[in-house]
């Protein structure tokens, strides 16, 4: 399975169908619609930021840490969403899957899409903010391209193997829903990663450097942090060598052609299985 | 459109394979599909990690089919009949690449077009409109390709009305029209139909009827699922017979729906040792034809009377008005039971004979079938079961009597 073959111009159409379908489905029958998918982080990020920020102080000691906080819970947001939304996609289209054949990847490609659609809106309210709290633009916000196609390969591959085991093992959607609050918790969101290495004892460098390492996540959230908003956020480069700073990236893609392959050779089988 | 003309218009097999260059729309071989059936609840971590450690697999295998191989002719219109359970769906769903076969290879030429579970997968939400537009994504159809279908869509499902409402405001059986107009209307190649006839009114039924008279002419290729041997007959160029996943059966139709019908009889009874005596002892049946001005036939037109010629040997003298012709239907009732003389006097003396019977054709649209039996006192012990199997041509209907006297009713309209 070469990924060339899922655009093809057969799968780009459907792709493009399942896209707006969803987007017209979303939020139906609401009255603020898609004011939501930018309220609801808003909102949010106000508890958040009253309780961390203006209560317990933290990330005082980084500049800006308000917009980080913001930046930091609307890209948790995107992942969090293709992730879960990719788990439940294929069942959730088990109807679809036994009537007629069609490429699965792009049920969750597409559902993807969505989220991406979501983080867009979001995206323009975090430069919003960015511009209030006299955050200004410069070059280097360009390189959040490079960092946001990271996530999101990261995100699509680990939706794809979610997809996979979630049509024969349902009891994935709680585990994964406790894996998330974890994982919310276990990055850089609403603590600056200075954090940890200040405030653990002897052994916090290192705990920084394995979060940096072992997360994803956390190294993607704490690049957009250092390249939109603040040098002061550090970043893996600057913690270790060379060849070893890459390491999240190839974690990253190891995941996304892990997921992608389990869920190739598995998708044979799903319209007998849902 | 004449419907009765079409059985005799039937190709044999081999003309349709050879005389048809474009080759082959499909191709299936060795074809093989089992699933799990999970013995237990396997579908939780709990159970699934208890199965683990307990050794225990937690399914079974089901061999759905086994080692299926068959070709369809581009342009044939395919029939595939079998029991419910036989595996047809499954075959179904492996050609139309739902399901992918445990072993062997499917080939298909052409854009195929599946029309499965009644239905190509609508979402409530949308209205019908935007679905017919998603399906058509489904199917591998762009846009314009689409807008071009439109028309011809809504108005076979007959639903110009309703197409800006959502899907979940239509009836189930405007959905099944809608989702049938989509998989016969879309310019695919190959249609693939399970259980089409069995949905919608009388008017619509008649509808697909006429389409699938259409589908014959234009030389499309279909491949039907149905349990409706009279469709059967007069749609099919070719039909396959499946039983416990195997073919049973390929070929000419009419053989095909024999089988088929034949596989519904009651399973043979253990005839007591004595009574085979018995009956090998009194009448014997060497043969039993339908002749139509004595002409041997197996398709006879409605209120076409015919001749039963009967070859029968027996050991002693017996009374004609014992001996029976019973003749079934389709759904093994019963219609007629004719004794071979209604008096007493009338005998039949040891020996062979050949008794003829002449028959009014009363009997309606549909597959009949003859046994012969023996009265005697209470007892009405078999001869020969399914003696000789004939066919009355017509037209199917939702309501289907079994007799047809015309003479019978007397109707004045003032």
């Amino acid at each position: 399975m070469i990924i060339k073959e899922i655009f093809t111009k057969k799968n780009r159409l459907l792709l493009k169908a399942m896209v707006s379908t969803d987007f017209k489905l979303r939020y139906q029958q609401s009255v603020l619609g898609y004011v939501w998918s930018v309220l609801k982080p808003l909102m949010l990020f106000a508890i958040m930021y009253v309780v961390f920020i203006r209560f317990l102080k933290f990330g005082a000691d980084v500049p800006h840490f308000a917009v980080a906080l913001l930046l930091g819970i609307i890209m948790w947001n995107f992942f969090n969403e293709t992730t879960t939304g990719g788990m439940m996609s294929i069942v959730g289209h088990g109807d679809l899957l036994r009537k007629i054949y069609f490429q699965k990847h792009i049920v969750v490609i597409a559902s993807s899409m969505s989220a991406l659609i979501n983080f867009g809106f979001n995206f323009i309210v975090v430069i919003l903010f960015c511009m209030l709290n006299g955050v200004m633009p410069s070059p280097s916000w360009l390189l959040i391209i490079p960092i946001l196609i990271e996530e999101y390969l990261l995100a699509l591959g680990v939706a794809f193997f979610l997809a996979a085991v979630y049509v024969n093992l349902r009891d994935l959607n709680p585990i994964w829903e406790v894996v998330m609050q974890a994982g919310f918790y276990g990055t850089p969101i609403i603590y600056p990663i200075s954090m940890i290495s200040s405030r653990a004892g002897v052994w916090g460098p290192l705990f920084a450097k394995l979060d940096l390492a072992l997360n994803p996540m956390a190294q993607i959230v704490q690049d957009a942090r250092h390249v939109m908003i603040s040098t002061a956020n550090p970043t893996i480069w600057e913690w270790v060598k060379f060849p070893y700073a890459l390491w999240p990236v190839v974690f990253s893609l190891l995941i996304f052609f892990g997921g992608f392959h389990y869920f190739t050779v598995k998708s044979k089988h799903f319209a007998e299985l849902v | 459109m004449n419907n009765n003309n079409n059985v005799e218009t039937k190709p044999q097999t081999e003309q349709t394979t050879t005389a048809n260059p474009t080759g082959l729309a499909l191709k299936v071989r060795g074809v093989s599909k089992s699933f799990r059936l999970p013995t237990e609840r396997a579908g939780s971590l709990k159970n699934t990690i208890f199965n683990w450690i307990r050794g225990i697999r937690g399914y079974r295998v089901q061999h759905v089919l086994k080692d299926i191989s068959f070709d369809i002719a581009k342009g044939e219109f395919f029939g595939i009949v079998g029991k419910n359970g036989s595996g047809k769906s499954t075959l179904l769903k492996l050609i139309s690449q739902i399901y992918t076969p445990d072993s062997g290879t499917i080939e298909v030429d052409g854009k195929l077009v599946p029309f499965i579970e009644l239905g190509v997968g609508f979402n409530p939400e949308l209205t019908g409109r935007e679905n017919v537009y998603l399906n058509g994504a489904m199917l591998g159809f762009t846009n314009e390709e689409i807008d071009s279908m439109y028309d011809d869509i809504v108005e076979f499902a007959e639903l110009g009305d309703f197409m800006e409402q959502k899907l979940k405001n239509y009836s189930s059986g405007m959905q099944v029209r809608l989702a049938f107009s989509v998989a016969i209307k879309s310019q695919g190649d190959i249609l693939v139909l399970d259980e089409v006839l069995a949905v919608g009114d009388e008017a619509f039924q008649k509808k697909c009827q006429d389409y699938f008279f259409e589908a014959k002419r234009q030389k499309k290729t279909v491949i039907l699922v149905t349990h409706s041997m009279p469709d059967v007959r007069r749609y099919c160029d070719r039909a396959m017979f499946i039983q416990d996943g195997r073919i049973s059966k390929i070929g000419d139709p009419d053989a095909i729906a024999d089988a088929y019908s034949d596989s519904f009889l009651p399973p043979k009874q253990e005839v007591k040792e004595e009574e085979t005596e018995k009956k090998r002892e009194i009448v014997v049946l060497d043969d039993m034809r339908l002749l139509v001005n004595g002409d041997k036939q197996k398709f006879l037109a409605e209120s076409e009377d015919f001749d039963l010629v009967l070859d029968i040997d027996c050991d002693r003298e017996l009374q004609a008005k014992n001996l029976f012709v019973d003749i079934y239907d389709g759904r093994n009732v019963p219609v007629l039971s004719v004794p071979l003389a209604d008096d007493d006097r009338t005998t039949i003396s040891a020996g062979k004979h050949e008794v003829s019977l002449h028959i009014r054709n009363v009997l309606a649209f549909g597959d009949y079938r003859i046994n012969c039996a023996l009265q005697n006192d209470s007892d009405r012990i078999m001869i020969r079961e399914n003696a000789l199997r004939f066919h009355i041509k017509g037209t199917a209907m939702p309501v289907m009597s079994v007799v047809n006297p015309q003479e019978a009713v007397a109707v004045s309209i003032s």
